[in-house]
């Protein structure tokens, strides 16, 4: 029985538009919801507001003129997308990476990963309700975060630093010093955070057992990273299909039970720790040596194709590329995370009220210029 | 590791259970005929052996003669791989059936080709453009759109 024919009163069903402009949809996504009294009936997304058509812009750029257009793909992350990149040209063309630059790489990539999940619980908590508090704390230890970006590559949001075949240059004297220095206060940081939050009752109350996804329908929707660990897929590119030099380190997997906001929110909060596991391995181990093969300024793959993918934060990120031989890609094909991720909403938010579409659309951590590309 | 398996050896027991439905097949990938993808892709998911459970992505390729829509299907329990292909060979609607029945993640992606590649996908629930608008004229990612 649909909750309609339960109600005495009969109400029509009525559509509200959610954006494209709207606080709690972290970028230019717009959906129609089809409410019943509160209750969601269904949603329609309606994405392309940011649609720079990046895959067909690939085509007339050579293969490193291509790296800088990968930061503007998933902005909060553009490390792991330079990365993504750079290790699918490198498989096409059978690239051999410096070890020196292998561990830059891990290094960058998990803190990379810090920063993005600082912005994600951080909005999430927002999308709860708690404005800009927590939002603000995690902020601040962002910045932290971007402060060594800058350190290496000198910006901020679009760092265009990996390069096929390393990196763009070594990172400076000052920066393993400093980073030894974040380990430690993002160390403190979390557990500061985790007193504040873990058994907070309103966070309980708002997101526990809210927009529950099934662990089948997770993995027939496609959906990685973690969304879907929080699901219970014991699924990570890094330990499944490890890539770089991921099988040097030890770090565990966690994963959720249910599959609910709160799963999501804590899935992210032990990756975290996982990730400054993985920084103190590195740290420790990084060769000296140089940072990035001797590869031709236009790189000329041979003709074929390759994908590859890795962990990136916000889950499964990879690039197929077809190559004919010339010193562009033929096509270059994005597998968008946020997208294919965005695609269970509807299925999490079906039956729930209003207030929870935010926080579960929050619990999602999607990135619209990904989305869109 | 994830273990990319042989597109010749799926390819031979696609065609002992399914016979004349593989166009081609390599190492790396095999083509299937496309009015045998969906059979063929039901017995890649449901074989307890194989059992490719996971869509990565699905994409497809304008190289002018033909369309190529590649699907790479990963089975999380067995940790395997495989790269399945389809070819168009006409450049006035082709079509190829959707498989948005067997993984749901493919409906969006899907509608992304449809968009820019202008592939229609046999009963896709719901086809329509997604990042450009109806009436937008042509399909940005065929080689051909300038």
């Amino acid at each position: 029985m649909t909750t309609t024919e339960m109600m005495t009163l009969k109400t029509e069903p009525f559509v509200l538009n959610f954006g494209p402009v709207h606080p709690s949809t972290h970028g230019v996504y717009r959906m129609r919801a089809t409410l019943d009294g509160e209750v969601i009936i269904d949603i329609e997304p309606v994405v392309g507001y940011l649609h720079r058509g990046i895959e067909k812009l690939a085509e007339e750029r050579t293969y490193t003129g291509f790296i800088p257009l990968t930061d503007r793909l998933d902005y909060i992350s553009p490390m792991s997308n330079n990365l993504a990149y750079c290790l699918a040209v490198e498989k096409l063309a059978g690239i051999k990476v410096p070890e020196r630059a292998e561990y830059i790489r891990i290094i960058i990539a998990e803190l990379q990963r810090l920063a993005n999940h600082c912005v994600a619980v951080g909005s999430f908590l927002n999308d709860a309700g708690a404005y800009f508090t927590p939002f603000m704390y995690t902020f601040r230890e962002r910045e932290k975060i971007i402060d060594l970006f800058d350190m290496v590559c000198g910006q901020r949001l679009t760092y265009n630093y990996m390069r096929i075949g390393g990196v763009s240059q070594d990172i400076p004297e000052e920066f393993m010093p400093a980073l030894k220095k974040l380990v430690d206060q993002l160390t403190r940081f979390i557990e500061e955070y985790e007193r504040l939050l873990k058994q907070n009752e309103i966070l309980l109350a708002r997101a526990k057992d809210v927009g529950i996804l099934p662990r089948e329908t997770a993995i027939n929707y496609g959906i990685s990273g973690p969304v879907a660990r929080a699901s219970g897929v014991k699924w990570d590119l890094r330990k499944a299909d490890p890539y770089s030099i991921y099988d040097r380190f030890e770090f565990d997997i966690p994963v959720g039970e249910t599959g609910d906001c709160y799963d999501r929110y804590r899935v992210r909060i032990e990756e975290m720790r996982q990730s400054l596991r993985i920084l103190k391995q590195a740290m420790k181990d990084i060769p000296s040596g140089p940072v990035k093969a001797d590869v031709p300024h236009l790189v000329r793959p041979p003709a074929g194709e390759a994908y590859a993918h890795l962990e990136a934060p916000k889950g499964e990120l990879g690039f197929y590329l077809v190559s004919d031989g010339s010193i562009a890609p033929y096509r270059c094909h994005i597998r968008p995370t946020s997208l294919i991720n965005l695609g269970a909403l509807r299925e999490m938010v079906r039956g729930w009220k209003v207030a929870d579409l935010i926080i579960i659309f929050g619990s999602i951590d999607i990135t619209m210029g990904e989305v869109d590309r | 590791m994830t273990v990319a398996l042989s597109g010749k050896e799926i390819a031979s027991q696609i065609e002992e259970k399914f016979p004349g439905s593989v166009e081609e097949s390599s190492q790396d990938s095999l083509v299937m005929k496309s009015n045998s993808l969906l059979p063929a892709a039901t017995f890649l998911k449901d074989t307890e052996s194989l059992k490719f459970d996971y869509l990565n992505y699905i994409t497809a390729v304008d190289y002018y003669s033909y369309f190529e829509v590649v699907y790479q299907l990963t089975s999380l329990e067995h940790n395997h791989s495989i790269v399945i292909k389809t070819r168009c060979y006409t450049r006035e609607n082709p079509a190829v059936p959707s498989v948005v029945g067997l993984w749901q993640g493919a409906n969006s992606q899907e509608r992304e080709i449809y968009d820019l590649m202008g592939i229609s996908f046999e009963k896709h629930p719901n086809l329509k453009r997604m990042f450009l608008w109806e009436g937008f004229p042509g399909h940005p990612l065929r080689k051909d759109y300038l």
